[in-house]
């Protein structure tokens, strides 16, 4: 099946798009069967959003169920006595220095995997997908002793290493595919046109890349920055610790601060919803393997 | 050993500037940082924990230290309940997450697929959980479930269920509490990864059953499935996996408990090697989790031909 829809799919974007005169099949789907269940998903969804909102701008001991009289009392406190301005910069540098680690390392393996061939190819990609499966979770004593005979407890290397560690296997293969995507003629192209390998690449082919890159590094920033068991083992410092294990602190507190927790969740949050506003024409595109698309 | 066998072969330096051939050293070369760090950081820490799996080691009791053969695994599978105890959840877990996950995450790709009025601002809003970390599911769950001002209190306001009830803290509700909370998170990610691969069947398909007089349930059936089917089997396993591996949620949410109800054996990993220090037994039982997760993916990639293809 799946065979015989490729050369089809070729062949439609080979050829110039005409316009078409049968109507589509999903034009034709009752507006009651979209809306519906998409507005009862979309209470699920949008609930525990307005209710995380409705707590950290709502005066502490209030019930009201709209978050007035507004204040910001729970941001503030959040920020300055529980710290969360520390935490904040501390998981800007662990997500910014992840991001821009996997993908320069992805980028240069991804592209080794896609261009050459050579003799530990196959074992690599082997090791690439076996690992996959291998849970940084079931790790952590191993992955302490290692960091503290670096002597890198304690310090945001140690989370950035790890963290870069665990996203490179998935962020290789995407972008590997991604640039088996970029037909190996336009590079040729550049060579005879006297580039040299590397400044082919980066006129040609990087440019292609975009929005897989662009997918591949916002995900690792976000992973990192959610991202709670590193931190939470690797730095013992109050100073050292990363956003998610604040908000940890303030869960497993004896009496919760459901004020301050909420405020400290919307600090959270807010970087992932910027990234993923920036992104989202993006995202999918990337991920649609339809990297040279257009 | 990519750099070994690098170094064993200096290509000849080129006379002219032929970029098109292939200097030999740059793969290994470009491959090297990435295999260095998952040699240091992947590969060692793995073969570290199937060492100590052999030893009895806990840096509290030093005195007991030393090898001590399948002892840990014997005692794992004849004398510990609570392994099979937290097995049993992490099954349990991640059959009940992933196939609602993959259920209400295929609906949602198919509805948001359509073509419809306010379909980007629906899509965003479908996909939103999907970034929300863990821990921040935790949070914004524990606001939710609290038993004085969490929507409990407000469904016994309208005479739904009695005041001061704590999903969270009763045996009998905490397993369904702590599915929806991330049910919540996971249905968008097999929503997005699904979506993705429908955008690339091609329209003519669609078409030419169209014209043939396929029913809207039988162009699914027999064009879109099977078009979906590598990527439903590879998110599936993936997404189970990850689901087993996954301790944020749980460690935040419940912490395992009330009284070990929602332990899963990563969970139990940890207790054992950060609170009693008990590596040994800790690494024995990664071991075991290492095999049940390696055996798995194989069954599963066989069963579905995935393995078949180059990637």
């Amino acid at each position: 099946m799946i065979t015989e829809i490729a050369p089809a799919r070729e062949r439609e974007s080979a050829a110039p798009q005409q316009p078409r005169k049968v109507r589509r099949a999903w034009d034709e789907v009752p507006r009651w069967q979209i809306y519906l269940p998409l507005g009862i998903y979309l209470v699920f969804t949008l609930i525990p959003f307005y209710w995380i909102l409705l707590f950290a701008f709502r005066p502490a001991g209030s019930t009201s169920l709209v978050p007035w009289p507004m204040t910001l009392d729970h941001f503030q406190k959040v920020w300055t006595e529980r710290s969360f301005g520390v935490y904040f910069q501390n998981s800007v540098y662990v997500g910014v220095a992840t991001l821009i680690l996997t993908t320069v390392v992805a980028l240069a393996g991804g592209y080794a995997l896609a261009r050459f061939e050579f003799k530990v190819k196959r074992a690599f990609m082997l090791a690439l997908l076996c690992s996959q499966f291998v849970p940084g979770a079931l790790l952590l004593v191993p992955l302490f002793q290692i960091f503290a005979k670096l002597q890198m407890i304690n310090s945001l290397g140690s989370v950035i290493l790890a963290e870069t560690v665990f996203q490179l296997p998935l962020s290789m293969i995407l972008i590997s595919g991604f640039i088996r995507n970029v037909p190996q003629s336009l590079e040729e192209a550049a060579w005879v046109d006297g580039c040299n390998r590397f400044s082919a690449f980066r006129i040609v082919v990087l440019p292609l890349l975009r929005p897989g890159l662009i997918a591949v590094g916002s995900f690792a920033f976000v992973h990192a920055w959610n991202h709670f068991l590193f931190a939470l083992m690797f730095l013992s410092d109050q100073s050292k610790q990363t956003i998610p294990v604040g908000l940890n602190t303030l869960m497993s507190a004896d009496s919760v601060d459901l004020g301050a927790l909420a405020a400290g969740g919307i600090v959270a949050a807010i970087p992932v919803v910027i990234v993923f506003a920036f992104i989202q024409k993006w995202l999918i595109t990337g991920f649609s393997a339809g990297a040279v698309k257009g | 050993m990519a750099q070994a066998a690098a170094v064993a072969k200096p290509p000849a330096p080129p006379r002219r500037r032929r970029a098109s051939a292939t200097p030999r050293r740059l793969p290994y070369l470009l491959i090297a940082p990435a295999a260095l760090l998952m040699l240091g950081f992947i590969a060692y820490p793995v073969i570290s924990v199937f060492y100590y799996s052999l030893q009895n080691y806990n840096p509290t009791k030093p005195w007991r230290n030393g090898f001590a053969g399948l002892d840990n695994f014997t005692h794992a599978f004849t004398n510990d309940p609570q392994f099979w105890d937290t097995l049993t959840f992490s099954a349990k877990w991640v059959v009940v997450e992933v196939g609602l996950q993959l259920l209400f995450g295929l609906a949602l790709a198919l509805i948001v697929n359509q073509t419809f009025v306010g379909r980007s601002i629906g899509r965003a809003l479908v996909f939103s959980p999907w970034a929300v970390s863990g821990v921040l599911t935790s949070a914004i769950w524990v606001l939710l479930y609290n038993s004085q001002t969490g929507v409990t209190r407000y469904l016994a306001d309208m005479g739904i269920g009695q005041y001061g009830t704590s999903w969270l803290s009763d045996p009998s509700t905490v397993f369904s509490a702590a599915v929806v909370a991330d049910l919540w998170r996971g249905v968008p990610f097999f929503a997005i990864l699904i979506l993705a691969d429908l955008q690339s069947v091609s329209k003519d398909l669609y078409e030419a059953a169209e014209v043939d007089g396929a029913s809207r349930f039988q162009q699914f059936r027999n064009i879109t499935l099977p078009h979906l089917k590598d990527a439903i089997v590879l998110s599936t396993l993936l997404r189970a996996v990850w689901e087993f591996n996954n301790v944020d949620l749980l460690y935040t949410l419940t912490g395992g408990g009330p009284a070990g109800e929602t332990t899963t054996l990563p969970l139990y990993v940890a207790n054992t090697s950060v609170e009693a220090h008990n590596f040994g037994y800790a690494s024995a039982l990664t071991t075991v989790a290492f095999v049940i997760l390696l055996f798995f993916s194989i069954i599963y990639l066989r069963l579905s031909k995935f393995g078949g293809g180059d990637k």
